[in-house]
């Protein structure tokens, strides 16, 4: 009888754990801050491995060159005018850093939670500070509040998956208008950039970051321009090497 | 006494099926049509000799330098078709199907579709064991995945030797290649994580991403062979490494540094860039034959 009752037990164990769980997700977890909450662990420094748009991200490409990004016809007239050095001397040498561009800067992220409710990224590449505001009043408020910035504004969300493990998503907004590449592609003050972030492990023990990032802009864009950077992890901030912000290089 | 075996054979049972289901359950609809973007390159223009992006051993440098593209213009390798890693490499969107045992409704796998110059591939989602290492080994090769995290991961093993890019970058049949599938509303990323202890130095990371598309894709056009200038029985067309002719146009055309193009690690890293901060000339804009996008098509 008690080998029974142990086996009922174990049943009721299986079924009704992951069901609890994913109520108190769904919840979000009335009390419990983002960070108690948080289904995968972003925190520490990550690396650019740049294996895709080389030649986009290592270096500075062509004035001029587009491609692969779905400019619209508003767009060409700044694109082909592009220069650099009126950027710089205008204060604008940040252009190429805004959250529409920077997660494919190469460089180092150092992420850590500013508070229980906000995660922040830093990036050593153009000093960048991004803030992701779990809580959704903190985050609508400096939207409303706040001018335009090159990082903007970012409400995140925690997207947890059944039995464990999960997503990040972060929507950002109330940017100033920069670069999606180093050579002067726009987007404009009405982008809107959706970001979603997830670990994967390397079978040498390490992980990886990937950012798959969906840049969307009516001025600038004819559709969504999606990319999606990955980082590798670091076991510390070694080579952590701030430079500022550059508009020719 | 009759009873408790019976309620205990159930009851061990339904634990099996409650550990199966937590295990095994779908945590997202892979299948479907999904469409490319575009948006990022990793092959750049097919340029002869480009290894941007990847962390290459000597002896890939040099078997790749002998690579003549020529070669797929031989009868017998005009269907080759390309490797599994061509999945993230290629230009092709994704037909997804699932295979389903029809006792239990369970999917046992995922297969996703062929195209022209690529073989389809087999995701076992059954937990199967994996053939021996003596198995034949295939351009798609022998793939098992289970569901984590909120993603599909996978594991491809028992690939042909063959390349990795179709620049003729090698990999040897040794190569596992890692996958994980990220859904997140209508966009799908794969990332793909290819280890090779011969040819890379370091795995060679790509993801990409494609969109669900309403419409099915059509990639049923297979390969044709026809003549394309070599008899059988001719010399494959190769180079002596360090005689190719085209070992600089890629380096040409768009000012990079040789070390790039070539497949060297440090290239991956931001330090290159700081490194090759003072010597790097960004090419001219583009002012004859320019392509669709600024690009350049100034080529041969």
């Amino acid at each position: 009888m008690r080998v029974v009752s142990a086996v009922i037990a174990l049943v009721i164990a299986c079924v009704a754990q992951p069901a609890a769980l994913r109520a108190q997700q769904q919840s979000g977890g009335a009390a419990r801050s983002a960070r108690d909450r948080s289904p995968i662990d972003l925190t520490g420094y990550w690396v650019s491995y740049v294996t895709e748009n080389w030649r986009y991200r290592m270096v500075t490409p062509a004035k001029g060159e587009y491609r692969r990004i779905p400019a619209s016809r508003a767009a060409l007239p700044i694109i082909n005018s592009w220069d650099p050095a009126a950027d710089e001397r205008a204060g604008n040498q940040c252009k190429s850093y805004g959250a529409g561009n920077i997660m494919s800067v190469p460089g180092r992220l150092h992420i850590t939670w500013q508070d229980a409710d906000t995660l922040r990224i830093e990036t050593d590449a153009g000093t960048q500070t991004r803030l992701f505001h779990f809580s959704p009043r903190a985050a609508s408020s400096r939207s409303s509040q706040s001018l335009p910035s090159w990082q903007g504004d970012s409400a995140a969300t925690w997207e947890p998956a059944p039995g464990g493990g999960g997503s990040l998503r972060v929507v950002t907004s109330n940017l100033r208008a920069g670069y999606l590449r180093k050579n002067g592609v726009p987007y404009s003050e009405r982008t809107t950039v959706t970001e979603h972030f997830d670990v994967a492990p390397l079978a040498d023990g390490g992980k990886l970051l990937l950012a798959t990032t969906i840049v969307e802009d009516p001025e600038y864009l004819t559709g969504p321009y999606i990319v999606s950077p990955h980082f590798k992890k670091e076991p510390n901030g070694s080579k952590w090497d701030p430079t500022p912000c550059s508009s020719t290089w | 006494m009759l009873i408790h075996v019976v309620v205990r054979r159930a009851l061990f049972a339904m634990v099996l099926v409650a550990f199966a289901a937590s295990r095994a359950s779908a945590q997202f609809e892979f299948v479907g049509s999904w469409a490319p973007l575009g948006t990022e390159d990793v092959q750049n223009d097919s340029v002869p000799v480009d290894y941007l992006g990847l962390a290459l051993t000597d002896e890939a440098r040099i078997r790749a330098l002998s690579y003549d593209e020529s070669q797929k213009s031989m009868i017998e390798r005009q269907c080759a078709g390309w490797g599994a890693a061509y999945l993230v490499l290629g230009p092709f969107g994704l037909r997804v199907s699932s295979q389903t045992d029809p006792a239990t409704n369970r999917v046992v796998s995922y297969t996703i579709g062929a195209w022209e110059d690529w073989n389809e591939m087999v995701i076992w989602m059954d937990d199967r064991a994996r053939p021996s290492e003596h198995a034949l080994h295939t351009q798609a090769g022998f793939t098992v995945g289970r569901w984590e995290g909120g993603a599909l991961a996978a594991r491809t093993t028992h690939v042909k030797a063959g390349f990795i890019r179709k620049t003729g970058v090698p990999l040897t049949d040794q190569a596992t290649i890692d996958w994980r599938v990220f859904r997140h509303g209508d966009i799908l990323t794969i990332l793909m994580v290819a280890t090779d202890p011969v040819y890379l130095v370091e795995p060679e990371i790509v993801s990409k991403s494609f969109r669900l598309s309403a419409r099915p894709l059509d990639y049923s056009a297979g390969c044709v062979t026809g003549y394309e200038g070599h008899e059988p029985g001719d010399t494959v067309p190769h180079f002596a490494p360090d005689r190719n002719p085209f070992a600089d146009e890629f380096v040409k055309l768009y000012h990079l540094p040789k070390e790039a193009v070539l497949g060297y690690p440090e290239t991956l890293y931001p330090e290159y860039r700081k490194k090759i901060k003072d010597a790097y000339v960004p090419p001219p804009p583009c002012t004859e034959s320019c392509g669709a996008a600024g690009n350049f098509v100034l080529r041969r």
